[in-house]
């Protein structure tokens, strides 16, 4: 599993969402607005938004690629964010255009000691 | 020499331009050029308030207000019945008073009736949630294309030909900042066109405004239009008159998705084109992407039913430059004045008002058809507006009609140059039967008058 600077994790099966730390963070999540199955994204462009109580904030595509299917869980239950965000809390299933910008990503350890430093 | 109302004195004035150097008033004003100021003003000299009493009553007497008048003047603005209990709550100065009193912890009753008006919105419209309203139908419309463009990703916008052209201007006015392009779709025989419709509703297309009645008074064929723009999976917007709801279908029951209006009918006075109140409503999935403040029930930490501004992230104080839109206030006493309107004539009433002023119309209509040189413009049925093809100019009608105290309606020239010979009649309950009899016999001696010439 694979983090962008912006808090979304990557994982090997192409599945995103955003990082344990962010879902802390952000604190109870009530809404999130996920892009259709077929949208393209490039590596940073906006995807879509997750709403607490406190705020809204964009979640950004790690990488490049295409959105091949959308958590639609998450309209009735978006506290999954919040209970399991790498599992029932899980964001888009993207199919990655270049696996090279995958490898530019921080790894666990690094992107745990970034947050840390926060 | 002191005056009541100019609080300053010679030496104060002296004392404040000695403090940061100016000789004098000229000297404080040196940077502004000659040929740019106001030369001596021609000011009568003073009088007496007994005086000017006098003269302002002498002219505000050559006035000629519309409620003294036979008025058939619609166009978006019509003289309807207020009961006098709606400017006597809503004087009350807990709510004439306070301004955008949103705070929970001292505004109970304000939030209270901006929830009222917000059910009592989507009962009408057939929606499932309403903010607490807007500034007036056409701002209303505008936020309903920008809607349209927000929920489905696309850039275009397609206006109907029958929409009110002052709405259709509010429409292109704020598309231009973020550059949605707004196409109209022609009328035919006082309609939206469905043929013209098809080829215009593309796969770009976001969404269509389509009035009801439309700006003519035409019942639009709205389960048509429906189907049509549902095929396209673009969204519909309906703006509805809240009187005609009383009678016609619910817009959320055939389709529609968006559904905005002005509030003007409902008890809140003419004043001369406003302020009135808009309202705003929607079908559910687009909840996220309605403007404006929306309230909301809910309960306090004693269990006691409580009433707050909710789901806020979608407002600017919050989302930024992200939010649905930069409006952050409402029309909180207009919307009360319609809230009280609509709570005082009841459902029943309601109907009853839309029932009359439909009735009346129809029945000056088919009168009017009857006198000479006048002809039912369209074709398609009305509700208590129609056109009337006139053989003589329109502009001609109204200004022989107005000697006679009767305002006959809206020359339809001054929207569109090419319809000279149209006039647009509005009838409400406000005109009597009375109304209706000298109407048409002003049209029949009119008429005659300039045959015998």
């Amino acid at each position: 599993m694979k983090f962008s600077k912006s808090h979304e994790y990557l994982a090997d099966d192409g599945t995103v969402g955003i990082s344990r730390y962010a879902a802390e963070q952000l604190g109870d999540v009530v809404y999130v607005e996920l892009p259709e199955p077929g949208r393209t994204f490039a590596q940073g462009e906006e995807f879509g938004v997750v709403e607490s109580v406190k705020a809204v904030s964009s979640l950004y595509a790690p990488v490049a690629g295409t959105v091949v299917a959308s958590n639609a869980e998450l309209q009735e239950h978006p506290e999954y964010v919040n209970q399991d965000p790498y599992g029932k809390g899980w964001l888009l299933k993207f199919e990655i255009a270049d696996p090279a910008q995958v490898s530019a990503l921080l790894d666990e350890a690094t992107y745990q000691s970034e947050v840390a430093t926060h | 020499m002191p005056f009541n109302y100019l609080p300053l004195t010679d030496p104060q004035r002296r004392e404040m331009l000695g403090a940061i150097g100016a000789g004098s008033m000229e000297d404080l004003l040196i940077t502004i050029p000659r040929e740019l100021r106001a030369g001596k003003l021609d000011v009568p000299s003073g009088r007496s308030e007994w005086e000017v009493q006098q003269h302002l009553a002498g002219l505000a007497a050559r006035n000629r207000p519309l409620s003294q008048q036979r008025s058939f003047l619609g166009a978006g603005v019509s003289l309807r019945y207020r009961p006098a209990a709606v400017d006597h709550v809503a004087s009350r100065s807990e709510f004439f008073t306070a301004y955008t009193p949103y705070q929970p912890e001292i505004s109970q009753g304000t939030l209270q009736a901006i929830f009222e008006f917000q059910t009592l919105v989507c009962e009408l419209t057939g929606m499932d949630v309403s903010n607490a309203s807007m500034y007036d139908g056409s701002t209303a419309t505008g936020e309903a294309a920008l809607m349209c463009v927000r929920a489905t990703r696309r850039r275009k916008v397609l206006v109907s030909g029958t929409l009110h052209p002052e709405y259709a201007q509010v429409v292109r006015t704020y598309a231009w900042g973020p550059g949605i392009e707004i196409v109209t779709v022609p009328q035919r025989d006082g309609g939206i066109d469905l043929a013209a419709l098809d080829a215009l509703l593309t796969g770009d297309v976001a969404g269509l405004i389509v009035q009801v009645p439309s700006a003519f008074g035409g019942l639009e064929p709205v389960d048509e239009v429906a189907t049509r723009v549902k095929a396209a999976g673009a969204l519909l917007a309906v703006v509805a008159d809240p009187i005609s709801l009383g009678l016609l279908e619910a817009p959320g029951r055939y389709g529609a998705d968006i559904c905005v209006g002005d509030g003007q009918a409902l008890g809140n006075a003419m004043s001369f084109g406003g302020p009135h109140v808009g309202f705003m409503a929607c079908k559910e999935p687009l909840l996220r992407q309605l403007p404006g403040r929306i309230c909301g029930q809910t309960a306090d930490s004693r269990g006691n039913t409580c009433y707050t501004l909710t789901l806020q992230t979608r407002e600017q104080h919050i989302r930024r430059e992200k939010a649905a839109s930069n409006i952050c206030t409402n029309q909180a006493l207009n919307a009360l004045f319609a809230t009280l309107y609509l709570g005082l004539v009841g459902k029943e009433g309601l109907r009853e008002v839309a029932n009359v002023s439909l009735q009346r119309a129809h029945f000056l209509a088919e009168r009017i058809s009857q006198v000479p040189g006048f002809a039912p413009a369209f074709g398609i049925a009305f509700f208590n507006e129609f056109v009337v093809k006139t053989e003589r100019p329109a502009e001609e009608i109204v200004r022989a009609l107005e000697a006679r105290g009767i305002v006959a309606g809206f020359p339809l020239s001054r929207w569109f140059p090419d319809l000279a010979h149209h006039l647009l009649v509005s009838v409400t309950e406000a005109n009597s039967p009375d109304d209706l009899d000298a109407y048409v016999e002003a049209l029949r001696s009119n008429h005659l008058a300039k045959v015998a010439v």
